[in-house]
């Protein structure tokens, strides 16, 4: 479903290196969390994945499956992304006055119908779609008519983003933070509705701090990010490791290990016919 | 390395000048012409071919010489340099042939190809249905469609010179007594030299069948555009009117000075409608239209009601505030607007809306939009006087700014004599920014689709007012005028 490869990326116009050689697969069924510390790169692998032009890309590769075929992410526009199953949930929400929460979920669904040669829906069979997609995610039908994200409370603004991602169904979901400023309910509220929306066609990247919102959506593989590399993977006793301990000593380890792994490159260099052990 | 494509955020020189005016042709045609200059012999040679009754050179006079008393007015925020108005042509028209034509099918080819290329076919054959057309080229009206349906209803739709003619009491009861000549300084020069414009008389108690529509054309060079446009709506009647136009591209700018009187009487209703795209000079500011224009309707009669709805989108500067008098009782005024500024383009624009009669209520909407370098400014008044009991006001201003270079104004001056009126104001600013285009762009909408959406969102409550064809132009022309800004 995805696979990068030892990507590197930059802010755009900077030599502010974040991501220094991330590896990460994900395969259809399942769910990835991604956590690690401030300033590890979480959020920026996230934007790079959907797009953003702050940030440039200066190495490795990423590739998604479109149609069964396996894609370069790169060569498409975040536009195209989208359209081709891509859907990052943000962790702040842009608010767009005027245009109503109804006409933004049907101009966006109606061009994902385009780009698959599905029939677009008018305003009356959307809002019916629309409403009924409502009442699955137990978000009331106020919703519809009200401006995207304007005047949202910040738990409103993250269902608002899951109703986005349950009209449009993506294949790839990246939820940035989207634990983040929720409150016990508000989490246990959002967490049920993305549970409602897996199926094992679909993939989920959980980008977080904290292991809280991975006790209701239970990751299989949780991994360490950390000056933008993944410095350890596991599953979802990892989770339950970093809420006991802290990233410290799994920083620490990796260090370590780094460091054995040099030495060990080192050695490999002096003596090419000993790698493979 | 991966290539990966970065789309700037800021709007490239490349981009901007991509966004092409596509009106800005000229045609070529043989014309009958003044020289260049202004001083009363010019007003009665004007008078003399257009064949006015005595009063009109009269008004027209008057006009003028009060006129050269006035200082041109420099309280709007715009700049430009002083009009010579002795370098100006005050009269061009294609050349008559003969009697000049009598039926629309003959008018001169080349002047019918220009409409036709402009989107309003004026043949028999070809003429848009459901509107009647009444087409200006210069200083004259070229022809005007569908009168004999018209005329079944007793609906008069015409020119303003024929209306002179033909119906000269009608006009000289009501020209002039909206906007007097004394009004202003543009109104003033407007009374003294204007050309052509429309003329719709509804009798009472009507429901004009067709839209009525005037096309307004520039195409001489040099030539100032003076229009005139008259409508009377009786007891009970109703009518809406649009207006659209349109000039070639010239880096000198052109003067387009007009005066748009609206009579409502009693429970009459006039809808009045303008998507303006004058050619608004070059990206760096070179050439346009200068559209300084007096528009003010009476809602004489009670329960009239007189509803003005504007989409700007040209001109290098706009000066205009469609007004409303609430002289009836309960009369309703309504002024939605839409401006939009690019490149250098400077509007100033607004409404008045002055309340006399007993619980008269009067709405204001205006979205601004600017962009690039450019200025835009909304200017109103609301004026409650101490006979309007009841009197009820709400006006909602929305700037919304693309891009860091341009400016956004409000300047609402409001004047209440009567304490059981209210009297709202709310004004908002916002901002299109590249998050927003990024958000849309991330759920599968395309730049185009992108703009659109925020465009629409922001102006929906003016668009609602336009009827449906002209509403669908109108969002196409401000999403034409902003790709390369934003995104």
């Amino acid at each position: 479903m995805l696979v990068i490869k030892g990507l590197k990326a930059k802010v755009a116009d900077t030599d502010k290196e974040i991501l220094r050689g991330l590896d990460l697969t994900v395969k259809s069924g399942e769910v990835h969390a991604i956590m690690g510390p401030n300033g590890s790169g979480k959020s920026t692998l996230s934007k790079i994945l959907a797009g953003h032009p702050d940030y440039e890309v200066t190495g490795g590769s990423v590739e998604i499956d479109v149609n069964f075929r396996s894609k370069n992410l790169f060569d498409m526009a975040p536009e195209e992304r989208a359209r081709n199953g891509v859907f990052l949930a943000y962790q702040y929400p842009v608010e767009i006055p005027g245009v109503s929460n109804s006409e933004f979920l049907r101009a966006s669904f109606n061009e994902i119908c385009k780009h698959q040669g599905a029939d677009e829906m008018d305003p009356l069979e959307f809002d019916d779609f629309l409403k009924a997609k409502l009442k699955f995610l137990s978000m009331s039908e106020s919703f519809i008519s009200r401006a995207v994200n304007v005047d949202f409370s910040g738990g409103e603004k993250k269902r608002n983003e899951i109703l986005q991602m349950a009209i449009l169904s993506p294949r790839l979901a990246i939820l940035d933070e989207t634990d983040s400023g929720l409150d016990v309910d508000s989490l246990r509220i959002v967490s049920e509705g993305v549970n409602k929306l897996r199926t094992k066609d679909n993939a989920l990247v959980l980008i977080t701090h904290y292991q809280r919102i991975l006790n209701h959506i239970v990751p299989d593989h949780v991994h360490v990010l950390y000056k933008g590399r993944i410095i350890k993977s596991g599953d979802k006793t990892l989770a339950m490791q970093i809420e006991k301990h802290g990233y410290d000593a799994l920083i620490k380890e990796s260090k370590e290990s780094k460091e054995s792994r040099e030495s060990k490159e080192s050695k490999e260099f002096m003596a090419p016919g000993e790698h493979g052990n | 390395m991966v290539d990966v494509e970065k789309k700037p955020l800021t709007p490239s020189d490349a981009q901007l000048s991509n966004r092409e005016y596509k009106y800005g042709f000229v045609t070529n045609v043989e014309v009958d012409e003044f020289p260049k200059g202004l001083n009363e012999g010019i007003i009665r040679q004007l008078s003399a071919v257009k064949g006015e009754p005595e009063f009109v050179l009269e008004f027209r006079l008057k006009a003028f010489r009060h006129w050269l008393t006035m200082p041109a007015p420099n309280w709007a925020h715009v700049a430009y340099s002083a009009i010579d108005y002795q370098n100006l042509r005050y009269y061009s028209a294609p050349k008559k042939r003969g009697e000049g034509p009598k039926s629309l099918d003959e008018i001169d080819a080349e002047v019918l190809a220009t409409f036709n290329r402009l989107g309003i076919p004026l043949s028999e054959q070809k003429r848009l249905t459901g509107v009647a057309v009444d087409a200006v080229f210069d200083s004259v009206s070229v022809g005007t469609t569908h009168q004999d349906i018209l005329k079944e209803h007793g609906v008069i739709f015409c020119s303003i010179t024929e209306a002179l003619k033909e119906h000269p009491d009608l006009v000289r009861k009501y020209m002039g007594t909206v906007i007097p000549y004394k009004d202003n300084y543009f109104a003033a020069l407007n009374s003294a030299v204007f050309t052509d414009g429309s003329f719709v008389y509804i009798p009472k108690g009507v429901r004009s069948p067709l839209e009525l529509s005037t096309y307004f054309r520039i195409n001489a060079a040099e030539t100032g555009q003076f229009e005139r446009t008259l409508i009377i709506a009786e007891e009970g009647s109703y009518v809406s009117y649009l207006e659209g136009c349109t000039a070639p591209m010239r880096d000198e700018n052109q003067l387009h000075a007009a005066v748009v009187e609206l009579v409502a009487l009693d429970d009459a209703e006039i809808k009045y409608s303008t998507v303006q795209n004058w050619y608004a000079g070059d990206k760096d500011g070179k050439g346009g239209i200068y559209n300084f224009v007096t528009k003010r309707g009476l809602c004489a009669g009670d329960r009239s009601k007189i509803s003005w709805t504007q989409v700007e989108t040209g001109s290098a500067i706009t000066w205009k505030y469609p007004s409303v008098i609430l002289k009836g009782h309960h009369s309703i005024g309504e002024f939605y607007s839409v401006a939009l500024t690019n490149n250098k383009m400077q509007a100033d624009t607004g409404t008045k809306m002055i309340h006399i009669g007993r619980n008269t209520r009067s709405r204001i909407v205006s979205k601004g939009i600017s962009a690039d370098q450019s200025v835009n400014s909304y200017r109103g008044q609301v004026k409650i006087m101490a006979s309007a009991t009841g009197a009820r006001n709400h006006s909602q201003c929305d700037s919304l700014l693309v891009g860091d270079q341009c400016s956004a104004n409000t300047f609402p001056y409001i004047e209440v004599k009567n304490k059981s009126s209210t009297v709202e104001h709310e004004a908002t600013t916002s901002k299109i920014s590249a998050e927003q285009i990024f958000y849309l762009k991330s759920r599968g909408i395309d730049d185009e689709g992108a703009i659109s959406l925020l465009l629409n969102g922001f102006c929906k409550e003016v668009f609602k007012e336009l009827p449906l064809e002209f509403s669908v132009e109108a969002v196409r022309l401000l999403e034409m005028k902003l790709e390369g800004s934003v995104g």
